[in-house]
């Protein structure tokens, strides 16, 4: 409970042309905790999480207001670097987009390779560590010069989990990580959303309400572009304060 | 009901027949030209290919086509040395970065300069390029460079350069056009997942967009060759259209020859069954080179197409 915040929007608003998918949000994210966002399809949930690391920007027609915090300063200042922010902000996706080109290892190694950091045994040793960490190592670690793609689903979503930590960011964003994927291959992903949270602040997109009680420390739910309501997720589930928060957790729309 | 029986059977038969007659005016054309280059074929064997002059005086007839080959070769590289890498710049610059409103009406003329006859582009290398490339190009690398084999001999302006640029000009709508599809046809998730990574838009298109697209693009780039090898009338306008040995490529400020512009301008003038015999022979070397680099094209471009569908699933 005493985590400290990293990150706050203020007033966050965010449109695709004339269409707004996010009417001024104002959410303070926890360091080192799972945040889960729900909410019904369309709800703008995605579009959240894509505004704090910049990546909503990359959409044709797309626009943000107000302000994005992370570590109290502003994201959207002149005198910020997107491509910072990326790196300090991780994604997972929705659908697991291992890079098609590259072999399991060059998967991982792309970020550092970009950042030209680390080369040879000290690359080889931050690949290991980061496929430990998303327990993928002992699936692939004979197989780190096959292609990305020749994964199952869950061990791609894993692996770019793995891409996602080799760059060494301070938040991790995942946009409905398991919506592709099988019910063990979700299970193993839940239990490692868990531990990243100990040395990560991690935000996790889900349409599952069941994951997000599972896995999360507190969720925000999200109607209609709006933040209906956000609190401890054990609060959220067991005693929601907005009817609409309570109809949506019990299943009366959705 | 047998009414449409019968329909459908006239029109089956009736495609197949046009499917066939494709096929048919190739094998066609390839037999007219084997049997056609039969007599010079015979008469100098394999020296067709490797010799030099080109003497149509009776009794002393001597032909080979290597010049030519070269000729095309040297004007192919230098359309594809500048060609592709303007191609490539405006076929990024109209997905990755333009907007809409100019992405489509750029897309649009560009695939229009397709359009343009060739004899337009030969008159205008003819009248002004040649000149921009004499005074702007040729005459300061001469005076630099002049010590080195390539840029040596007095600059004319009707040369293998020109012809070269000329071409290059010529093949941008092609390349370019395929390439700006193989790299829409790039998923975006993708260039998210690299941008994710902390990537910036350069690293982007480089290491992502164009790797993953890259045999889509050297299929672009094939089709742009078959282009630059077969076009005739522009360079044949611009060349110099020089024959024999005089036409072996040794400088890039000389005035040469291709096989389509050798035959371009001297085929209808062919006096003696062995001369006309020599340009078939010509027309044969060139579809043969066209054929292959078609039908590499072809392969390269399915596969990305493949890879396309694949990604969309």
């Amino acid at each position: 409970m005493g985590n400290s915040e990293k990150i706050k929007t203020e007033k966050l608003n965010a449109w695709f042309g004339q269409k707004q998918a996010l009417r001024d949000i104002n959410l303070s994210i926890r360091a080192n905790v799972v945040t889960a966002i729900i909410g019904p399809s369309g709800c703008g949930k995605s579009t959240l999480i894509r505004t704090l690391n910049r990546m909503h920007e990359l959409v044709p027609g797309a626009k943000v207001s107000g302000r994005v915090l992370l570590d109290g300063k502003n994201i959207y200042d002149d005198d910020v670097d997107p491509v910072q922010i990326r790196r300090r902000v991780g994604m997972v996706f929705q659908k697991p987009n291992p890079f098609p080109t590259m072999s399991i290892y060059d998967n991982v190694a792309a970020g550092l390779k970009l950042m030209d950091a680390k080369k040879g045994p000290a690359l080889d040793e931050v690949v290991k560590k980061c496929l430990q960490q998303a327990s993928l190592w002992d699936e692939v670690k004979d197989d780190l010069k096959k292609p990305g793609t020749s994964l199952s689903g869950g061990q791609q979503q894993r692996l770019c989990i793995a891409r996602a930590l080799a760059v060494n960011p301070e938040v991790i964003l995942m946009d409905e990580p398991c919506s592709a994927l099988d019910p063990i291959a979700t299970a193993k992903i839940e239990s490692l959303i868990r531990d990243l949270s100990k040395e990560y602040t991690v935000v996790i997109v889900t349409h599952n309400m069941q994951q997000a009680s599972r896995v999360s420390d507190y969720t925000a739910f999200l109607y209609l572009g709006e933040l209906i309501e956000y609190g401890l997720t054990k609060d959220i589930f067991e005693n929601p304060k907005n009817a609409l928060t309570e109809k949506y957790i019990t299943g009366e729309f959705g | 009901m047998r009414i449409s029986v019968t329909g459908d059977a006239i029109f089956k038969v009736a495609a197949g027949v046009l499917v066939a007659s494709a096929a048919v005016i190739l094998f066609a054309t390839l037999y007219v030209l084997s049997t056609g280059s039969t007599i010079v074929l015979q008469r100098f064997g394999l020296g067709f290919f490797t010799g030099i002059n080109w003497n149509p005086v009776e009794g002393r007839e001597s032909f080979g086509v290597l010049p030519y080959m070269l000729g095309t070769l040297v004007t192919s590289s230098i359309a594809l040395l500048i060609g592709v890498p303007l191609s490539l710049g405006i076929a990024i610059f109209l997905v990755e970065m333009a907007p809409k409103v100019i992405r489509v009406p750029v897309s649009y003329l560009i695939e229009l300069l397709a359009a343009v006859p060739s004899v337009i582009f030969g008159l205008w290398g003819l009248f002004v390029l040649r000149f921009w490339v004499l005074n702007y190009i040729e005459t300061p690398l001469s005076a630099s460079l002049g010590g080195i084999p390539i840029f040596s001999g007095t600059p004319f302006g009707l040369d293998l350069l020109t012809a070269g640029i000329i071409l290059a000009i010529m093949i941008i709508p092609t390349v370019a056009s395929v390439s700006r599809e193989v790299i829409s046809a790039v998923p975006n998730s993708i260039r998210e997942a690299a941008y994710g990574i902390g990537a910036t838009k350069w690293e982007v298109i480089r290491h992502w967009v164009l790797s993953y697209g890259r045999s889509g693009i050297l299929g672009a780039i094939i089709l742009g060759l078959g282009r630059a090898i077969g076009e005739t009338m522009a360079v044949t306008m611009v060349i110099g259209n020089a024959v024999g040995p005089t036409a072996m490529p040794t400088s890039l400020f000389q005035p040469g020859q291709t096989l389509p512009s050798l035959i371009a301008n001297g085929f209808l003038e062919a006096p003696t069954p062995l001369e006309k015999s020599a340009y078939m022979g010509a027309g044969l070397v060139l579809l043969l080179i066209s054929l292959l680099i078609n039908i590499i094209a072809h392969v390269m471009v399915s596969r990305i197409l493949k890879i396309k569908g694949g990604a969309v699933e």
